[in-house]
């Protein structure tokens, strides 16, 4: 699957869009991996263009957000709105990953 | 009292999940759910849906996920069942962050989500039989036909 992305230094952005669940997941989280080189400090995940997302999207935000404190880095989230940023506060995710 | 009921069954494959969200969110129109409602009742469903065939089968995409809705004037239902694995300890499973694939990317929140979403959820499990998850919705307004 390829994500549309906007790379400036070392600030990622990727571009999330359609729906977010379990059945996406997997090509999802593999293909925001792949673009996560060892020059990647900060990504931000622009949720803006994600039309649906049930609790599969806690993992991919938060497997990210794992990834991301590994190599010492930082996840942001933007675009937040609608099921997507309730699902996300009841999982209290967004008081571990800050907004942009 | 204005009833209506619809049955179908499909396959236990992961594309079916965004199948069921649409077709339980166009029945639910017939009640003139505001776009709020319709994403609720979208997002349990997936959540149902995404259990029977990640936990009742085990991602076995040859079994069948049954689903059944109604509406009762104002209050949309949906019953997601699968015929598999069950659960022993139900409360246990319904607990917030409690998974049982500890070493995956799930959130263990599927049925915190479908709680806090619709009105009313039971669920009935028999170990080596199935579960069956039943969630209401009272919508806020109904349009009178007659």
């Amino acid at each position: 699957m390829q994500l549309a992305n906007r790379r400036k230094g070392g600030s990622l952005t990727v571009m999330l869009s359609g729906e977010l669940d379990h059945h996406n997941a997997a090509e999802i989280r593999k293909s925001l991996d792949g673009m996560l080189d060892g020059s990647v400090r900060e990504l931000i995940l622009d949720m803006s263009g994600v039309t649906f997302m049930d609790s599969s999207g806690i993992g991919i935000v938060l497997g990210r957000y794992k990834r991301m404190r590994e190599r010492d880095g930082k996840l942001y989230l933007s675009g937040l709105g609608g099921s997507a940023e309730r699902i996300l506060r009841m999982a209290g995710v967004l008081g571990l990953v800050e907004r942009k | 009292m204005f009833e209506n009921h619809m049955e179908l069954s499909f396959d236990s494959i992961s594309q079916n999940e965004s199948f069921a969200r649409a077709v339980a969110a166009a029945f639910a129109t017939q009640i003139n759910p505001t776009i709020e409602e319709l994403s609720d009742i979208r997002t349990a469903v997936s959540e149902a849906v995404t259990n029977a065939i990640v936990h009742g089968y085990g991602n076995k995409g040859t079994k069948r996920v049954y689903m059944a809705c109604a509406i009762y004037d104002d209050v949309f239902e949906v019953a997601i069942r699968d015929e598999g694995k069950g659960m022993e300890n139900v409360p246990l499973a319904m607990q917030p962050f409690y998974t049982t694939m500890p070493g995956t990317e799930r959130s263990g929140m599927g049925f915190s989500v479908m709680e806090a979403f619709m009105d009313g959820l039971t669920v009935e499990s028999t170990p080596g039989k199935g579960t069956k998850v039943t969630m209401t919705k009272r919508i806020g307004s109904v349009r009178d036909d007659e």
